[in-house]
């Protein structure tokens, strides 16, 4: 498989291990390390899926997920959230927001192979 | 007469173990009699039970009165809280009939349900506290961040056997980081589960209490504020930050005000002018609340005061000898105080008298003042303060007031809210 993976989180080390993962099972993947400029990021780079951090310094998940969904040319993009254990009501607005996939921190590195493969063939 | 007083009687006859017939026979009644007395099947009569009550060495009004008034009502509530409205399991028409037989298991059960409640407050605000706790979700925030990366990072070293060398010392150092900050997080969770359990054993239930407790301590005056000096020390030692931020806030208070109404001069225009705040006010040329907080917290003054916010809620309590205030939540609806907050720069003066209290009365003096830190442009604050003076008189009309619906006995009060723990009196609604 192959594809363009774009990767929004703020841990420089999460964000290593999950580009070294998805690389390595044959992704393209960019980083980038806060939500400012994400729109013209995607708008430029038409990645294949966002892989979204709920908690960023700048700017909120959220607000980037409507961001994307409001967009005609992003709005079916598919959005993967990770978010950590205990931000329930968070994951719910997240939800309502259109997110298509939420991963808790800490996962297990195939869980989160798994999780992108299966939103790529979708 | 109650159904409570058959119970009480067999109760009380098998406890000193006499025999049904040889307490009926004592008494000048037939046996079979008794027996439907002690089922509450026939009402007794005053001389007959005085002389039941002779022959089982007891006072009348222990058969009789409703000594456990308190435990009805807080068994009431204890069956209404379990059953909820639809389906009441306990048998509620028999709950006399169970306080007579089974006293103590009855006070256990209320005690029991009582404790419940509390538990129940006491988990409400913990679970408020880690929700919205920011220091809590921060550290908490910090240590999933680096178990997170720490787990992925590891995982790929020990699962990918051809990862090369520059990769794997780049991970080696990430471990190496994030182990050090998840130590880091996790000295700072223990530090903060530490210091939060210090407070509990400091008996911290409020540093609202802490704070009147330390300023009760002092006779409700700063003494070294009136020469210009300095609290701090004495602030330092309340156990909580909380509570010491309040007495900072009202140090500074009290400061403005004894530069404002200088204690000799304040304590002359109070004797010349009839302890009127409104006219003391004027002498000085300053605002009313200065006044009654001056007045009430004088050396030795009798003086009670309470200040509101624009919520109602107490901000400021000194209690007047035998004018209970309550210790949290909110007051009487009916107290001149919140008159006043609702009429604003108008002077509200009553006459008032404690419920259940003997005809104690009070002359209370409330005045609201708003404020408007922020300029036209934010919002508007208001304070309202309500100063209780002790009145020697008491025969005037005067409105019957109480201290907190939970404790006051007057019944039939229309501004009830909550049931009361000291009587059967119920809500208005």
């Amino acid at each position: 498989m192959s594809g363009h993976v774009l990767l929004i989180e703020d841990e420089p080390n999460i964000a290593e291990a999950i580009r070294f993962l998805l690389q390595r099972d044959g992704w393209q993947v960019s980083t980038l390390a806060e939500g400012k400029g994400v729109e013209a990021f995607v708008a430029n780079t038409r990645p294949d899926l966002v892989i979204l951090d709920l908690m960023l310094p700048d700017r909120s998940g959220l607000e980037i997920l409507a961001a994307l969904r409001a967009d005609p040319l992003t709005e079916t993009l598919p959005v993967m959230m990770l978010t950590a254990k205990g931000q329930g009501r968070d994951r719910e607005a997240a939800e309502r927001a259109g997110a298509d996939l939420f991963m808790a921190k800490p996962f297990s590195n195939a869980e989160i192979v798994a999780a992108v493969r299966s939103l790529m063939r979708d | 007469m109650r159904a409570l007083t058959g119970a009480r009687l067999r109760e009380r006859r098998l406890a000193l173990g006499v025999r049904q017939a040889d307490a009926a026979r004592a008494a000048g009644i037939s046996a079979s009699y008794l027996n439907l007395i002690e089922h509450d099947r026939r009402p007794v009569g005053a001389q007959v039970l005085a002389r039941l009550a002779e022959v089982l060495g007891v006072g009348v009004e222990t058969l009789e009165e409703g000594a456990e008034a308190g435990l009805i009502v807080a068994l009431r509530a204890a069956a209404g809280e379990v059953a909820g409205a639809s389906a009441n399991i306990a048998e509620v028409d028999r709950l006399e009939d169970f306080i007579g037989r089974f006293p103590g298991w009855a006070a256990v059960l209320a005690q029991t349900h009582q404790r419940a409640g509390q538990l129940e407050r006491a988990v409400a605000a913990l679970n408020d506290r880690i929700t919205h706790d920011p220091h809590l979700s921060q550290a908490l925030h910090e240590v999933l961040s680096a178990v997170s990366s720490v787990r992925s990072t590891a995982a790929i070293l020990a699962e990918t056997e051809d990862i090369a060398p520059e990769w794997r010392a780049r991970f080696h150092g990430n471990l190496h980081e994030d182990s050090e900050r998840l130590a880091l997080g996790a000295e700072a969770l223990v530090a903060y589960l530490d210091g939060s359990e210090a407070a509990e054993e400091a008996g911290a239930a409020a540093p609202q209490e802490l704070f009147d407790d330390w300023l009760a301590a002092r006779g409700w005056h700063l003494a070294a504020l009136e020469g210009g000096g300095d609290i701090e020390a004495e602030i330092a030692a309340l156990p909580s930050l909380a509570a010491q931020g309040l007495a900072r806030d009202w140090a500074r208070v009290a400061a403005g005000d004894v530069a404002v109404l200088p204690l000799t001069a304040f304590q002359t225009a109070v004797a010349e002018l009839e302890a009127d705040p409104a006219r003391i006010a004027a002498r000085f040329g300053c605002g009313i609340l200065p006044v009654m907080r001056r007045m009430a917290t004088l050396p030795a003054a009798d003086a009670g005061l309470v200040i509101c916010d624009a919520s109602g809620t107490l901000i400021f309590r000194k209690p007047a000898a035998g004018f209970a205030l309550p210790r949290f939540g909110a007051a009487c609806a009916l107290w001149p105080l919140y008159t006043a907050l609702s009429r604003p720069m108008e002077a509200v003066a009553a006459q008032l008298e404690l419920a259940g209290r003997g005809g104690q009365h009070w002359r209370a003096l409330a005045y609201c003042q708003p404020e408007l830190p922020q300029g036209f442009g934010g919002p508007q604050l208001r304070y309202a303060a309500m100063l209780l003076l002790p009145e020697a008189g008491g025969a005037l009309a005067a409105l019957r007031v109480g201290s907190t619906c939970r404790i006051c006995p007057e019944t039939g009060c229309p501004a009830r809210r909550e049931a009361s723990i000291v009587t059967g009196a119920g809500f208005g609604f």
